[in-house]
């Protein structure tokens, strides 16, 4: 059973990164980069908010959302398929633990809330959370697979983030070309980063 | 670049629907939306159909965001900004799986994940929040179709060159089909998606020089 999860966790984090392998949480993972230290702070909230949302939102599904799903109310509901709300109440979901999570911070760990800044609300709108949700309803997880895959996914992240963050911080020294500078560059680099971490593909433990 | 010379624009309509196609591109200049427009160009044909929904959903956003910009109170504008995009977004994703299943079934999650794609919230904060409904269209549609320019260029490399195919038609004869064109394995996989952007970017800015950053 542990391996079972285990295996799921380093999947998530190395084989199927979120960032290198499925393009997500690309908005704030080029914009965040320049600096290691905000690179880590905004993975550090990134691995908090998935961790929570995605078993949550696989309650959601499973007890409200799904077809069937309601028949613990009634026997009246168990031909009701909600399914079409999925998108809606996600993002609602996601949006409200990310509003609660900033409100519990602000109060008990004013430290940790004054390192994150900005970067809390901007969560809410990354893809990562989101499609984290969305390839969990796809793969039919159950509650605990869900929180690993979330936690692993957020893992996954972060490292992928800083590793680009460190990497962008040696580039000054370097003489890229004028019109690959920035951006250009950036996506260069991130590709190769994604070759690096092909390496990992197929490995099960 | 040739601006339409029709009566029917005037000048700030159309700039609102250029700029956004080499001067202020979305995914080029503003890094907006580059989430999902990297999984879904493998192919041309997945490529063409999120660019639709994507403009669908944007112009829809950017309308009736500009429509209802005076009553909304700023403090809760984008709780009010992601329902309407999400609503939109599902009616996108129920047209798609009822008429186009098979394309629907490989875009996969990634329709959904519109709704956090940063060009639909960042032209309904940025634009539609100031100006009128028209102007909001040819905005909306000037930015999704910079969006589908990157996307349909990164899609025509990928999938002619990652499996000698354009739209499905065969273009290449494959080596292990008897013919002489072995593909090229890293087109279809992630990294050369961001190494097709980083050259795209590239040509953009050695052509258009005021772009560049500093280091």
């Amino acid at each position: 059973m542990i391996e079972h999860y285990l295996s799921l966790a380093v999947k998530a984090m190395f084989v199927e990164n979120m960032a290198l392998a499925f393009f997500l949480g690309m908005c704030s993972f080029l914009a965040v980069s320049k600096k290691v230290e905000t690179a880590i702070g905004l993975g550090g909230a990134v691995i908090f908010v998935l961790g929570i949302t995605c078993p949550l939102n696989q309650l959601i599904y499973k007890y409200l959302l799904a077809e069937g799903a309601l028949s613990w109310l009634s026997a009246d509901f168990a031909t009701v398929d909600l399914s079409f709300l999925t998108f809606l109440s996600f993002i609602g979901t996601i949006a409200a633990m990310v509003q609660i999570v900033e409100m519990g911070l602000d109060r008990y760990a004013p430290v940790l809330y004054n390192a994150l800044g900005v970067f809390l609300p901007l969560i809410a709108v990354n893809c990562a959370i989101l499609g984290a949700s969305l390839f969990m309803v796809e793969r039919d997880y159950t509650f605990v697979e869900a929180s690993v895959y979330g936690i692993g996914n957020g893992i996954g992240w972060l490292l992928a983030v800083v590793a680009l963050a460190a990497l962008r911080e040696k580039m000054r020294y370097s003489n890229v070309p004028p019109g690959l500078r920035g951006l250009g560059i950036t996506f260069v680099l991130t590709g190769l980063m994604a070759i690096g971490f092909m390496a990992f593909a197929g490995i099960q433990l | 670049m040739s601006a339409p010379r029709s009566g029917v624009l005037n000048k700030q309509q159309r700039e609102a629907l250029i700029d956004p196609l080499f001067n202020n591109n979305p995914i080029a200049l503003q890094v907006l939306g580059i989430c999902s427009a990297l999984a879904v160009t493998t192919k041309m044909e997945t490529a063409l159909v999120m660019s639709a929904a994507l403009t669908a959903v944007l112009i829809g956003s950017n309308v009736s965001v500009s429509l209802i910009r005076n009553y909304i109170p700023s403090s809760i504008r984008i709780v009010v900004q992601l329902t309407i995009i999400a609503s939109l977004v599902i009616v996108t994703d129920q047209v798609l799986k009822a008429f186009l299943f098979d394309v629907s079934k490989q875009l996969s999650v990634f329709v959904g994940l519109i709704i956090t794609n940063c060009i639909v919230m960042g032209r309904a904060e940025a634009y539609a929040m100031q100006n009128g409904p028209v102007l909001s269209f040819w905005d909306g549609l000037g930015n999704s179709l910079g969006y589908s320019l990157i996307l349909v260029f990164v899609a025509f490399f990928r999938e002619l060159f990652g499996s000698g195919s354009l739209l499905g038609i065969q273009l290449f004869e494959l080596a292990t089909e008897g013919g002489w064109y072995t593909p090229n394995g890293l087109m279809v996989l992630a990294p050369g998606a961001f190494f097709l952007i980083g050259f795209f970017i590239w040509g953009l800015r050695a052509w258009k020089p005021d772009q560049q950053e500093a280091y």
